[in-house]
């Protein structure tokens, strides 16, 4: 054999296993949309026949034909929403001060490094610092006091939820907004400066407005986070069979992921399928929450760049 | 008046960023003084080196090697299947995809990430575990592998995600060179850009294992909660979280040393995820920089 020989079928056997290594990278990207897909359709075909308005209206009941979503769909939303309040103004100003302010010194690196490391931490063990900081605050029982004017410790309230899921979804927002901030083009703050503002007029009348749209897109990554985390409040022991919606941050509560945690769990076929018409209503409020989100972000676009 | 202001802000700024300090402390703290009255009753040495795991019936027995055993068992499933898949998901986005194609591509592909984990736990008992039962003789119903795909899938996202912004960090003038010597695209992709990217790929398997190994749910519903010593995947094994969910489940009391054995395995938890979270900054803070 001849070398031009040699070279043509090493060509040949070269592109061919271009082509095949091609195909082989485009099936492992399919395969996570496959897996969504039969995820998505199985939830779907056995959940809608039992998804009716009907099932947001009526609480947990020992027959899956009667069982309803309303103190778990109620639960999840004052959570969620007093933890929005309680991340979205922590988790920013922790954002601007550590790119805005501190000096990139030492203090600046360790904080980087713990909210780093918070954010790999497994969720289950926020639960555990939830449950002795905030469901029992280091007493042995969950007997309420008042303390000025405040009822402790919280007991398995939707405060010690609020709490808890805040702490564990702060290191989320804070390095979004970080991101978002660092964005921002340099010549902006620089202009600010000249004009004589100070270091907070530029933040506040220039790089926040500025950062806004990417901040906004970590706010609701971080409440979806919240929405769907289901093992830390497991573990304080949010309850599972709560025939109320909640009416103070005291009162006790159930959420989303447990309730459907708990129907999935039961060996009644038929409560298989009352979890996946939970799943529906749950993935129908995220992706809600994703939409406005994208609507809210164009918008911000747009009149920036009008 | 101004400088009032602005170092009143500046301190509530400081403030809100220190929280992080808290929160770490606190964790750490509240885990090793609820483990302590536990290590009182049982050695530490005993607890690292038992191989039997029985701390809620009579005799009781606290070795947790079979929980750390069933916990690396999943993780392990699940690394084997999302190092490959979610790096050549990667390449493809990062050296296939046309820009069109990788705008809807990627964004779609982390949809999979937002999805709460209780709803995978629910995909592995209704979908994959049967579906594993059909195929494979011998398989529990309550199994590590059907677990470990589950989790496999949950955290393909974050790999091909993280591993294609390395991989097209790397400059175009290495692809061309490569590509002035004659390589194929796939030589190209494996021979120079996958190195290129190393680091940053590394960081993304270090954080997926991570994300793997403190995973509670999904683990809790299909895996089950039998703390076996076994190396099978076929078998129903229980994992460290898995066994935090069924204490605080269940209705032992609190202060018995088998609730106190929670907090012990959640410390050791939690120094497992420290390591491998440092680890990976380390890794990160000596990402190979290009600059063009």
């Amino acid at each position: 054999m001849n070398r031009s020989q040699h070279f043509q079928d090493r060509f040949t056997q070269r592109h061919r296993k271009d082509r095949l290594f091609k195909s082989l990278t485009k099936v492992a990207m399919s395969i996570g949309f496959i897996a969504l897909a039969i995820l998505l359709t199985g939830i779907l075909i056995e959940g809608l026949p039992w998804l009716s308005w009907d099932f947001l209206d009526r609480y947990p009941s020992r027959t899956p034909s009667k069982a309803g979503f309303k103190a778990a769909f109620w639960g999840s939303l004052w959570v969620i929403g007093l933890t929005t309040l309680m991340t979205v103004p922590i988790g920013v100003a922790g954002a601007v001060y550590l790119e805005e302010y501190s000096a990139k010194g030492r203090f600046a690196k360790f904080i980087e490094l713990l909210i780093s490391n918070l954010a790999g931490v497994p969720s289950i063990l926020y639960g555990m610092l939830g449950l002795i900081a905030f469901v029992r605050m280091f007493q042995p029982t969950t007997d309420p006091t008042t303390f000025l004017g405040i009822q402790v410790p919280f007991g398995r309230s939707v405060l010690a939820g609020t709490c808890t899921l805040s702490l564990l979804v702060l290191p989320v927002l804070t390095i979004a907004s970080r991101e978002a901030l660092k964005a921002v083009p340099d010549s902006l703050r620089l202009a600010a400066f000249g004009l004589g503002a100070t270091r907070w007029q530029c933040v506040r009348h220039h790089v926040l407005p500025s950062a806004a749209p990417g901040i906004l897109t970590g706010v609701v990554l971080s409440i979806s986070r919240a929405l769907g985390e289901t093992a830390p409040l497991v573990m304080m022991g949010a309850l599972t069979y709560v025939a109320f919606t909640p009416s103070t941050v005291y009162d006790p509560f159930t959420a989303m992921p447990i309730q459907i945690f708990n129907w999935a769990s039961r060996p009644q076929p038929e409560f298989q399928s009352v979890a996946a018409a939970g799943i529906i209503v749950l993935l129908a409020v995220l992706l809600g929450m994703n939409a406005v989100v994208v609507l809210l972000r164009n918008r911000a676009e747009r009149s920036k760049a009008a | 008046m101004r400088s009032l202001r602005e170092s009143c802000i500046r301190h509530g700024l400081l403030t809100s960023a220190s929280i992080s300090i808290l929160t770490s402390f606190g964790i750490l703290f509240i885990l090793i003084k609820e483990s302590l009255p536990f290590f009182e009753d049982v050695s530490p040495w005993e607890f690292l080196t038992g191989t039997n795991w029985a701390p809620l019936m009579v005799p009781r027995d606290y070795g947790v090697i079979p929980l750390v055993v069933g916990t690396l068992l999943v993780t392990g499933v699940a690394a084997l299947i999302v190092i490959p898949v979610g790096s050549l998901a990667a390449m493809y986005l990062s050296e296939y995809a046309s820009s069109r194609a990788r705008r809807i591509l990627k964004p779609t592909l982390e949809v999979l990430a937002g999805i709460p984990t209780v709803v995978y736990g629910y995909f592995a008992i209704t979908v994959v575990t049967p579906a594993l039962r059909a195929v494979i003789p011998g398989v529990e119903v309550f199994n590590a592998l059907s677990a470990g795909i589950v989790v496999a899938v949950m955290i393909i996202p974050t790999v091909a995600s993280l591993s294609d912004d390395a991989m097209r960090s790397v400059p175009n003038a290495l692809r061309e060179a490569a590509f002035g010597l004659g390589a194929t695209q796939k030589e190209v992709t494996v021979g120079v850009v996958y190195p290129g990217a190393i680091s940053g790929v590394m960081a993304a398997y270090v954080l997926a294992i991570g994300r793997a190994l403190g995973e509670t749910m999904i683990v809790t519903m299909a895996a089950g909660s039998t703390p076996l010593l076994t190396l099978n995947p076929l078998d129903s094994v229980q994992t460290m979280t898995g066994y935090i969910v069924q204490v605080s489940l269940g209705d032992t009391p609190a202060g018995t040393p088998g609730y106190m054995s929670i907090f012990a395995v959640g410390l050791l938890l939690f120094v497992i995820t420290l390591s491998l979270n440092l680890f990976r900054i380390w890794i990160q803070r000596r990402y190979v920089r290009y600059d063009t």
